[in-house]
């Protein structure tokens, strides 16, 4: 499990932003793709101990997961996959391995007062 | 009367030192003309055996090197140093997967332009190095026969991440049940067209094609 070390992460770069916009941070936004290797309940769960004792102290962390979008070589179209255990397209079944989005592991947004 | 709280955009990515890092070491490697392969897999599926086997056959032709990451022990540093290559063990202590700074530190003392091959055994684990890049040119998953033809699905993101995927055990294929036709059909539903070995590190089944695999990478990416 390394999701303590990525809220880590999340922590030490809202810190930042933090200070160097002189705010106090109360949410981070953070943008998880499905295929990122980090698991949202488990992220979730160790971001209070991860913001313990730091400036993020009190804070909400908002998780919004971002499913994975392939390219379709036969439509060619971007195309949203329903599920993570098939890679074709959803609409006329070709295979595709060219993952557009879905590895997502971003910081987007701040709520600050 | 507290202030309402705002929303400002930031868009930073959060492994963003990592893969800083990673883009460094690729970069230096193909300097220095050094294909670099790295195994994942779960505990156990085999990854330090097979090392030994591949470091052994390409020993003599060419100069192979291996970094081993383990949370505890050197043990593995130890068996693959018998093949004569040299070895280093990266132990991650609580850390469960290997990043690119342990990469980068643990190549300080070698003199990279020596080296043709250079091996990176992951920690047993498939969730957790799926979101490291460690700078690799191959990123090889291995699952062992024993573990159930259902992985890939379990670990859609790691196989999806791979360049190659290795079936490991192979001699015990019966004894376990083994269905190869279903494991092969899970690997493509989540990673269309990747290429799918299958070895005994034991027999040394399978482990010429490996080898031809291997001998594949360069001059094409080196
Ligand atoms: N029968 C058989 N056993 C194997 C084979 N490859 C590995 N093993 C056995 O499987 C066990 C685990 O192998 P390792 O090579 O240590 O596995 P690993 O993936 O390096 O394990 P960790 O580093 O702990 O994650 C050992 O007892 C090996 O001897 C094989 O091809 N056939
Ligand atoms: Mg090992
Ligand atoms: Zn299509």
């Amino acid at each position: 499990m390394h999701e303590l070390s990525i809220a880590t992460s999340i922590v030490e770069l809202a810190e930042e932003e933090a200070e160097r916009r002189g705010v106090r941070v109360v949410a981070v936004h953070l943008t998880l793709g499905q295929l990122s290797g980090v698991v949202t309940e488990a992220l979730a769960g160790s971001y209070d101990i991860a913001t313990a004792g730091t400036l993020l102290e009190g804070s909400r962390l908002v998780i919004t997961e971002a499913p994975v979008v392939v390219f379709c070589p036969a439509c060619r179209e971007r195309r949203t996959l329903p599920s993570v255990q098939l890679f074709q397209c959803p609409q006329c079944g070709t295979p595709s391995a060219e993952v557009i989005e879905g590895r997502e592991l971003q910081v987007t947004a701040l709520e600050v007062e | 009367m507290k202030p309402e709280p705002r929303l400002v955009e930031v868009r930073r990515n959060v492994l963003k030192h990592n893969d800083l890092v990673a883009r460094e070491l690729r970069a230096r490697f193909q300097r220095e003309g050094i294909a670099v392969v790295s195994l994942v897999s779960s505990p156990g599926s085999g990854k330090t055996r097979f090392l030994e086997s591949t470091l052994s056959r390409m020993n003599s032709r060419y100069r192979v090197a291996a970094l081993v990451g383990d949370l505890a022990t050197e043990n593995d540093a130890v068996r693959l140093a018998r093949s004569g290559a040299p070895v280093k063990q990266i132990v991650t202590g609580t850390v469960c997967h290997l990043d690119a700074s342990m990469i980068r530190s643990s190549l300080e003392e070698w003199h990279l332009a020596d080296v043709d091959y250079l091996f990176i055994e992951n920690v047993g684990n498939l969730v957790c190095p799926a979101s490291y890049d460690l700078g690799e040119d191959v990123r090889a998953v291995l699952m062992s026969v024993t573990e159930g033809e259902d992985k890939p699905l379990k670990y859609p993101a790691i196989f999806n991440g791979a360049d190659v995927a290795v079936i490991t055990k192979m001699d015990l294929c019966e004894a376990a049940e083994f269905d190869l036709e279903s494991a092969r059909a899970n690997i493509q539903a989540v990673r269309p067209g990747l290429r799918v070995l299958c070895v005994s590190a034991k027999t040394g089944e399978g482990m010429e094609e490996w080898m031809e695999y291997i001998e594949s990478l360069t001059p094409a990416q080196k």
